[in-house]
């Protein structure tokens, strides 16, 4: 198996980088419930988060993906092994710095964009005159400026994500982990969010972790992209892609491009299979 | 007016007009129901009347009490009952069978234990009123997204922000029509109370027409139970409206 395979290369590759996060043998277990046997649903995972990356994670449906973000947000807490952030365990609590964007539409209803957009800056204690100096920011960053009095019910699923990719870029997180983020968007809107969120990757500097299940996505994106195997999850391989750090989605027109995509498929070709025949089983 | 609205009225003028004219013609004998206009001209002598203050005001203040109480517990017991789930389990029966049961047949027995007075009366309105609220509120707070509820943990939300920011904004429209179910809830139990059994109030009056052969007065009261309560209504969909208007529901 590849995952067994050990990447001598890496260990001299990561000398050469900041380390940001770092998972150790992070496993996670769900106990079993009524009518359930137990599930063991990610790892033993290890791998590194370099300071200022793209990484992508793609994998089959139901491989812990999203536990593994869980996980690295602080969300859930693992069965065994170790998170830590910027050099500091973390452990069942969100650190700061670490921002998370998920699938569902997280917007509140009940607030205008521009109160959404700064719905975690009173907590963080910034003071008015920066936070609106920060939403006025985020919002124009995100292209929301004319909508800034609006409600979310009067948005498109595609800008309400803007929202809440707003609300977490006026944190300045240094680390954004993001769910799925597109998931619900049509593809038109997923290849323009994409490029949007190349800008605030290199604008921002941040560190950022995008789980996803479409393979040109992760590509194109991504500096490196972690392929995980059917459950229970872990790292078949880590790809890198090379790619400049000037890019767009304009990268899906070089001839490498559908290389890389090929090799994530011919990765994931049997993991899927084996995924979907863990369905079946289970109904 | 929107074409619906016209339609309503439409069907509002046309009913009280036929009920009239089939008044008038003697289609409907006057003791069987008395024509509008003649409920309407009695209800303005009996409003002059001094009586009838007296016993508006004893069935409004009975009403506002329950309904307060019932809100106020209604909203509190639906809350810890979400919060603590066995506790949940434990009494989740008991509410969902709970409307089944004839409220009413229990007045006599209030009436033994608290008194003829606005006590039982206001006792059975907050029994009949409450349930809805508990109801209401569960179903508010066990509908908050999950989603919501991770972006507060990492926004690092203390306990009383979660609840306060997202939690009972999430949950405020299912508990803002729990609330106008106690509103109609609280009015009915009162009223109906009142009707079997009281020294006073609106439905003491309607009762006392009904049994003394007094249709004129006994429609007159009817039709300003159902004025109050209307305007009532509309005050409170009013303001759930402009609540719930920008939030697109």
């Amino acid at each position: 198996m590849i995952a067994g395979a050990p990447r001598l290369a890496a260990v001299g590759d990561e000398a050469a980088y900041k380390i940001h996060a770092r998972l150790e043998g992070v496993t996670r277990v769900y106990p079993p419930r009524a009518g359930h046997a137990e599930v063991h649903a990610l790892g033993p995972i290890s791998f590194d988060l370099r300071a200022g990356e793209f990484f992508s994670v793609v994998g089959p449906s139901g491989c812990g993906k999203s536990t593994l973000l869980d996980v690295l947000a602080g969300l859930a807490v693992p069965s065994a092994g170790t998170v830590e952030f910027e050099g500091k365990p973390v452990h069942g609590e969100v650190p700061d710095g670490v921002g998370v964007v998920f699938q569902e539409d997280a917007s509140f209803p009940w607030l205008t964009v521009e109160d959404n957009v700064a719905f975690g800056l009173r907590r963080a204690g910034v003071d008015a005159a920066e936070s609106k100096r920060r939403v006025d920011f985020a919002v124009a960053f995100m292209g929301l400026r004319d909508f800034s009095r609006a409600y979310p019910s009067q948005l498109s699923g595609g800008m309400r994500q803007r929202v809440c990719i707003a609300r977490t870029l006026v944190m300045q997180p240094r680390l954004i982990l993001l769910d799925e983020p597109f998931g619900a968007l049509d593809q038109q809107t997923r290849l323009l969010m994409g490029d949007e969120l190349l800008r605030l990757w290199r604008e921002t500097s941040a560190t950022v972790l995008l789980i996803t299940h479409a393979l040109d996505e992760a590509n194109l994106l991504s500096d490196r992209i972690g392929v995980m195997s059917a459950r229970p999850g872990r790292f078949l391989d880590i790809v890198e892609t090379g790619w400049p750090r000037d890019r767009d989605s304009r990268l899906a027109e070089r001839a490498d491009f559908g290389a890389v995509t090929s090799r994530l498929w011919s990765y994931l070709r049997g993991e899927s299979l084996r995924a979907l025949g863990q369905g079946t089983a289970a109904r | 007016m929107s074409k619906a609205g016209w339609i309503r009225t439409l069907l509002l003028v046309g009913a009280v007009g036929a009920l009239e004219l089939a008044c008038r013609t003697g289609a409907i004998a006057p003791t069987m129901v008395t024509a509008p206009s003649k409920m309407v001209t009695t209800l303005i002598k009996t409003l002059q009347s001094d009586e009838i203050g007296m016993h508006l005001r004893h069935t409004l203040s009975a009403v506002a009490i329950a309904m307060s109480i019932a809100i106020v517990g209604g909203f509190v017991i639906g809350f810890v009952l979400n919060w603590v789930p066995f506790l949940r389990r434990a009494f989740s029966p008991f509410l969902a069978a709970y409307y089944a049961i004839p409220h009413f047949a229990f007045y006599p027995l209030l009436i033994v234990i608290f008194g003829l007075g606005p006590v039982p009366l206001i006792v059975l309105a907050t029994l009949f009123a409450m349930v809805a609220m508990i109801l209401a509120t569960m179903a508010g707070l066990d509908r908050v997204p999950r989603v919501l509820l991770k972006t507060a943990r990492i926004h690092r939300l203390s306990l009383i922000e979660e609840i306060w920011r997202v939690r009972l904004p999430a949950a405020a429209p299912h508990i803002l029509s729990g609330l106008k179910l106690a509103v109609a809830y609280s009015f009915i139990g009162v009223i109906a109370g009142e009707f079997i059994l009281s020294t006073s109030g609106i439905g003491h009056e309607i009762a006392f027409a009904y049994d003394n052969f007094d249709n004129p007065r006994m429609y007159a009261l009817i039709l300003f139970v159902l004025g109050i309560v209307t305007l009532f209504n509309m005050a409170v969909f009013a303001w759930e409206r402009r609540m719930l208007r920008r939030r697109g529901a």
